[in-house]
């Protein structure tokens, strides 16, 4: 438990929480492996969990009937994958896959949900975070959509 | 630096020894300049004006080692009347060409320095005479950290160079794409992204961003929330240039003219002029 407390305060994203914080939170928490190649979450299945990765890379895919999968982003340690589980009943919307070796914090979105709505305060420190990387999630998404390197 | 020519505007004639496909819309021409006493010198990020007989002019970036100014080197997309005129020259045609024009990089200010390149696209071509400087001159600078950025994995411009600066131990090359197919091992997503795992000394690191102009915005700006200074950010501006000597005004840029005063600004310098709808 103390190795989990440490790994989740060693975080960027948890930034700024005190220990109370820090401690609710190991509560829903545990730590996770994944090989190359081992999926994270399936898109269609029930979105439940979210992942902060601390090592390793994963990739967001997009499967298209009739055509190859696409791949829409990376998402290196630091950054989250999964938000779906905020708004329940929900579902995954893309595939993601373990690049490498993937060393992640897993978080029960159920879980972390009731001590969100019990601890208002502790909901809306990580609402704000959440919303953070959200943010830049959809400038880099709306870069990407620009198409600036396509010859004109 | 004086422009190689006689006169500035006057065009020296120089045979193309080699022609070489980069990608698809994109090739490389090498020039002879063997008969000049002292090759073709030139800084990094100076450009010169290619004329295609027949089909006009145009500014090119220079894309080659600037260490050996026994040949010039460049780098060209096909996407107008004159650069698809150039694209269908070949070995023993050619060419007209003047200069070398324009500020360079600040490769002398950043001697002591973390160097930061972040390039997307084409814009890895006026930045590739940088990063040879700076890798032939390794000892000059600090932590070297190579960022680029291209559309697909099919988009990547100097391959070859990308894998011999990654496996150098003293320096950090990241690689980064729009769009893939799933089976893509490598980055996907925007080359700003990349600034966030890249290792460098915010505090004194010296930036050099090349790009189109909304890619080199995201990138001053995450460069900005890291901590590095507007005045150790530089960017290389694209317009429309024609004289290439601040004299015929196609290239004005607010009060600048881009082919004099540029095409290397200072971010700080510039950045208004990023914010402006049209100038």
């Amino acid at each position: 438990m103390e190795d989990l407390t440490r790994a989740i305060r060693a975080q960027p994203f948890f930034d700024g929480l005190d220990d109370v914080k820090l401690a609710t939170l190991v509560g829903c928490a545990q730590n996770t492996r994944f090989h190359p190649g081992e999926f994270l979450l399936r898109a269609g299945d029930p979105a439940s969990v979210f992942y902060l990765v601390r090592e390793g890379r994963v990739s967001l895919d997009v499967e298209i009937p009739g055509r190859p999968a696409l791949r829409v982003e990376t998402v290196v340690p630091g950054d989250i994958v999964g938000i779906s589980w905020m708004f329940p009943p929900a579902r995954v919307h893309l595939d993601a896959r373990a690049l490498d070796g993937v060393l992640a914090l897993s978080f029960d979105g159920t879980c972390l949900r009731g001590k969100m709505e019990a601890d208002p305060a502790l909901g809306y420190a990580l609402a704000r975070r959440l919303l953070a990387l959200t943010m830049h999630r959809l400038e880099r998404v709306r870069l990407q959509r620009l198409d600036v390197y396509k010859a004109t | 630096m004086e422009t190689s020519a006689l006169h500035p505007l006057v065009p020296s004639m120089l045979r193309i020894t080699r022609v070489r496909r980069e990608i698809d819309d994109v090739f490389t021409l090498r020039l002879d300049v063997s008969g000049r006493p002292s090759g073709f010198p030139f800084a990094p990020g100076q450009f010169n004006m290619l004329y295609a007989f027949g089909a006009g002019e145009v500014a090119i970036s220079i894309s080659g080692d600037p260490g050996r100014p026994g040949e010039l080197v460049h780098t060209v997309r096909a996407v107008g009347s004159v650069t698809r005129v150039i694209q269908g020259l070949g070995a023993g045609d050619t060419i007209g060409v003047r200069g070398p024009y324009g500020t360079p990089w600040p490769m002398k200010e950043a001697r002591g320095r973390d160097l930061v390149v972040v390039a997307g696209g084409l814009g890895l071509a006026p930045l590739r005479p940088a990063v040879l400087h700076a890798l032939a001159h390794r000892a000059d600078y600090g932590r070297v950290v190579v960022l680029y950025g291209a559309r697909t994995p099919a988009d990547i411009l100097f391959r070859k160079d990308l894998e011999r600066w990654r496996g150098r131990l003293d320096t950090e090359v990241a690689v980064t794409v729009d769009s893939a197919p799933a089976e893509w091992p490598g980055m996907v997503g925007v080359v700003p992204a990349l600034l966030h795992g890249a290792h460098f000394d915010p505090a004194g690191a010296v930036a050099l961003v090349c790009g189109p102009e909304v890619m080199m915005r995201f990138a001053a700006r995450e460069l900005s929330s890291l901590g590095v200074a507007g005045d150790r950010i530089h960017v290389s501006m694209e317009r429309n240039m024609k004289c290439g000597a601040g004299l015929c005004g196609h290239c004005q840029y607010g009060p600048t003219f881009v082919c004099k005063d540029g095409p290397v600004f200072r971010f700080d310098r510039v950045e208004r002029l990023f914010q402006l709808r049209e100038i």
